[in-house]
């Protein structure tokens, strides 16, 4: 038997969110803010698992979640990139300071 | 009994004439329009003439009484059980009556105008309108359902408008057919008000069971109604003075009268139509058919209307005899003349010999209708052949207009109640029924009667004797007054139609078709009674001969020696002015602004600052729009975090 | 200490160490191996928690995916190699303060909160199981999820073209 519980696991998640915050607030690529992003949604995938596994085992909604999250992050990551490409050719840049246009 | 066919057409077949005119007659028939509409109105005046004779000689009268015949009802809106808005033809003396007189004045006009307005750019509009004045007149008359009246009153208040402003180019024009509008319409709010009242009251709409329900007193209808309601009156009192004010609005009674001289700037058979024959003595008409509830009812009401009247009569014929426009001459004697008819209701009671005033209001309103169309149309053709209003103008005219001259010396000596013509008979009988009601109003009538043979005579003179006028002795005007003389047979033959009337429709027997109560009476002449009107009038015959047949300073001499009464006469005692006062002093400044004041200030700034507040406040929010999509990431994980600690800690349930 | 503990504390470390280099390295493209290194350490932990299945996933969707999508993305519109421009300080401090904050918050409540799991037998998380229950249709059955998330698939894909198409030079 372990030692290692539910607790040390979401530990380990809750640090890698909010690692994945910092460098979405503090990094100006925009390709850096989406890194960032996807860590957050691995930490939050490392939770469901850890939930399933630890609280839920006769139920398998925390493995699906996880999946569809998976799933949902791959189409967010290519739409991310488009977009931010799309950037790249009307501003010459992706800075996120740069791109402000949408302001008062 | 009465075919309801032939009855609807009465009104309908002028309304279609309106319709044809209005819609088709400046392109279709430009020349016949004319025509259309005087046949129309042939068809509906012979019609009108069928029913009064069946109604009153053949199948009006039951067991000697004239009944109340409702002829058609046909249901249209219908409120709650018994309230309801009926269209419907009441049969009954004074609405057959009524039918007869309006027919045959505005037929009268319809023919005189064929050869007055001959020539005008908008003829077949003129004809259009009269024909829409006719239908809403005749609609008014036999209205079975008060809401009904107050429907066609108002018909009848625009189309008086669309006649007033027929000359819209003139400012003057527009401006009087404003003034009319406004005034009557201000009037009909207390109609209005009234009506909801009665109605309130009877809960009906009905007139049979209005003034059924209103005049027993031992219905519950009237024992709520004649509780004291407001400032110690009752709610069926306020209800007919609110009414009667309704229809002093119309029929040009003190103070709402100053309308009526300025109506005058509509062209002249329809001043003879609307303003002197018919529409006018709608008001009279409006208490003569509630007559039963302001006599059983509410007498003090009646009261009011009899001093009213009187005031009115004396005042406006004070008015006319300094008037020197003829046409204002002839409306301040309408409504003088009006004035007469209604102190006669308010004088009368109700039933038998007592009705005497109300049978002796009817047949002046009767005799009125002829002597008064005669003389507009009369003035007419004066004007046509002078092309000015104005008495100075004017003068020795008899010899070029000679059937003008009779017919409006006829119709003067009528009006001035000279022996054995139609105005001595129904006079006689007014002033006899306010000398045994009220010796004051007596007085006031006998009194007016001399001043309105001395106005008239005053304006006959003028016009066709003294001196030749100013523009003859030119020369230039009158040759072309003489190319077109009097005017062609169209004006001649209403002229003469009329004069007979107002010679012979005295010796219709009036008191045994129109009575209060339907229960015919007889009357006799009364010499002796007979002589002091008869010599007040010569009296004011003979002044104005003494004045005005010849050219002399006697008049002015009088007037300046009576000098500020003259001018206060002259300018009508001022009452436009104390209307001019009144609403732009009084109303404007003491309601208008201050409520034009709260409203821009109170309301407008309340919205305003809400505006200007807003817009400040986004101003200073503004930069927390900046487009740093960072910054916005900072702000919403700290109002994550933030509302993660509100639940937590300060909002636990347990 | 089992192996078991020192092999997962060693993976935590690995991933969490690799995503905060991750995020605060200066050379992109350095940070996008970091970002796979702290992937494929999030895949470790799934293996060790013997969810086989989803750490294959994770491998295949993120660290052959996802990752090698952002690399592309980095050599189409950056010089690999140059070095980022540096963030402002306060924006570091301001960043920092709310992420230890809220780790430090969020930490509390997870030291605090008492987890009461089931105690019914637990499911096998084998590819067959999670097969059935993927394209299920009955009680557990997750296929309605499965069709919107293909649908939203293809949605994301058509977006993808729609947004990267070159546009026509207007005149």
């Amino acid at each position: 038997m372990t030692g290692i519980g539910l607790t040390h696991i979401l530990v380990v998640s809750i640090a890698l969110f909010f690692i994945g915050v910092y460098g979405f607030l503090t990094r100006r690529n925009m390709i850096m803010m989406l890194m960032s992003i996807e860590l957050i949604l691995n930490s939050v995938n490392l939770n469901f698992i850890a939930f399933n596994k630890y609280l839920w085992a006769n139920k398998m909604d925390g493995l699906f979640f996880t999946i569809f999250i998976i799933a949902i992050a791959a189409a967010e990551a290519a739409v991310a990139i488009a977009i931010i490409i799309n950037l790249y050719r009307s501003h010459k840049s992706i800075d996120v300071e740069d791109a402000s246009d949408l302001k008062f | 009994m009465f075919d309801k066919l032939s009855l609807s057409l009465i009104p309908l077949l002028p309304l279609l004439s309106f319709l044809l005119l209005g819609l088709f007659g400046r392109k279709m028939f430009k020349h016949f329009s004319g025509i259309i509409g005087t046949g129309a109105l042939l068809a509906s005046a012979g019609l009108s003439l069928s029913t009064a004779y069946n109604y009153f000689f053949v199948s009006g009268k039951v067991d000697g009484v004239y009944q109340k015949i409702t002829a058609l009802k046909i249901t249209w809106l219908e409120f709650s059980p018994g309230v309801s808005i009926d269209i419907g033809i009441l049969l009954d003396p004074i609405s057959v009556m009524m039918l007869v007189v309006v027919t045959f004045v505005s037929l009268m006009v319809h023919i005189y105008s064929l050869g007055y307005m001959k020539g005008e750019e908008r003829f077949s509009t003129y004809y259009a309108f009269l024909g829409l004045f006719t239908f809403s007149m005749l609609g008014l008359v036999i209205s079975s359902n008060i809401f009904q009246i107050y429907i066609f009153w108002e018909l009848v208040g625009v189309s008086s408008f669309l006649l007033i402003g027929y000359y819209f180019d003139k400012p003057s024009a527009v401006a009087a057919a404003k003034k009319a509008f406004i005034v009557t319409r201000f009037a009909d709010l207390g109609f209005l008000i009234g009506i909801l009242i009665l109605s309130f009251n009877a809960h009906t709409l009905d007139f049979e069971t209005l003034i059924q329900r209103l005049t027993d007193p031992n219905s519950e209808y009237m024992r709520s109604a004649i509780a004291p309601a407001f400032l110690g009156f009752s709610s069926l009192t306020w209800g007919l003075v609110l009414v009667f004010i309704g229809g002093a609005g119309k029929s040009a009674m003190f103070p709402l009268h100053i309308w009526l001289p300025d109506a005058m700037e509509g062209p002249t058979p329809v001043s003879a139509l609307i303003h002197a024959a018919t529409m006018v003595v709608a008001g009279v008409f409006l208490v003569a058919r509630l007559f039963p509830v302001f006599a059983i009812s509410c007498p003090g009401a009646l009261e009011l209307v009899a001093y009213t009247g009187a005031l009115s009569a004396l005042f406006a014929g004070i008015i006319a005899c300094t008037q020197t426009d003829i046409k204002r001459v002839l409306a301040y004697s309408t409504m003088s003349q009006i004035g007469y008819m209604m102190f006669a209701l308010g004088v009368s009671g109700y039933g038998d010999e007592s009705g005497l005033g109300y049978m002796a209001s009817m047949f002046h309103l009767f005799t009125h209708a002829m002597f008064k169309a005669l003389l507009f149309l009369g003035a007419g053709a004066v004007i046509h052949y002078v092309h000015s209003n104005e008495m100075n103008d004017m003068g020795g005219l008899r010899k070029h207009m000679p059937v003008t001259h009779i017919t409006f010396l006829i119709a003067c000596l009528a009006i001035a109640g000279f022996p054995f013509l139609s105005g001595f008979f129904s006079k006689e009988e007014i002033l006899l029924a306010a000398f045994h009601h009220n010796k004051l109003i007596y007085a006031i009538g006998l009194i007016t009667s001399g001043i309105t043979a001395f106005y008239m005579f005053r304006l006959y003179f003028s016009i066709f004797w003294n001196a030749p006028s100013p523009l003859e002795r030119a020369g230039g005007e009158a040759a072309h007054g003489e190319h077109h003389g009097e005017g062609g047979a169209a004006m001649m033959l209403p002229l003469i139609i009329l004069a007979l009337g107002a010679v012979f429709a005295g010796y219709i027997p009036f008191s045994r078709l129109v009575t209060s109560d339907g229960k015919p009476f007889e009357t006799a002449l009364h010499v002796i009674f007979s002589i002091a009107p008869v010599t007040l009038a010569l009296i004011g015959i003979l002044i104005a001969l003494r004045f005005y047949k010849t050219q002399n300073d006697l008049p002015e001499k009088i007037s300046s020696s009576l000098s500020g009464f003259y001018r206060s006469a002259y300018h009508k005692f001022y009452m436009d002015e104390i209307y001019l006062f009144i609403t732009q002093k009084v109303i404007f400044n003491l309601l208008a602004k201050p409520a034009a004041w709260f409203d821009k200030t109170i309301v407008d700034g309340f919205i305003n600052r809400l505006g200007t507040s807003s817009e400040k406040v986004s101003e200073e929010i503004k930069s927390l729009q900046s487009g740093q999509v960072q910054q916005y990431a900072a702000w919403f994980l700290a109002g994550a975090i933030g509302l993660g600690i509100i639940f937590i800690y300060m909002l636990t349930l347990n | 200490m089992t192996a078991q503990d020192i092999i997962f504390y060693l993976l935590a470390a690995f991933t969490l160490v690799s995503g905060f280099l991750a995020v605060t390295t200066t050379k992109i493209f350095r940070s996008a191996i970091f970002l796979l290194f702290s992937l494929i350490g999030i895949a470790g932990i799934y293996f060790w928690l013997e969810y086989e299945f989803i750490a294959a996933v994770q491998i295949v969707v993120y660290v052959g995916g996802i990752v090698v999508l952002i690399i592309f993305s980095i050599f189409l519109t950056q010089e690999a190699g140059s070095n980022l421009p540096n963030t402002a300080m306060s924006k570091k401090i301001t960043g920092g303060l709310a992420a230890v904050f809220g780790f430090g918050f969020t930490l509390l409540q997870v030291l605090q909160h008492k987890f009461t799991g089931t105690t019914e037998q637990g499911i096998e998380p084998s590819v067959t199981n999670i097969g059935n229950r993927m394209l299920g249709v009955n009680e557990f059955g997750y296929s309605l999820p499965f069709e919107v998330v293909s649908i939203l698939l293809l949605a994301a894909m058509i977006g993808c073209i729609v947004i990267a198409l070159k546009k026509p030079v207007e005149k």
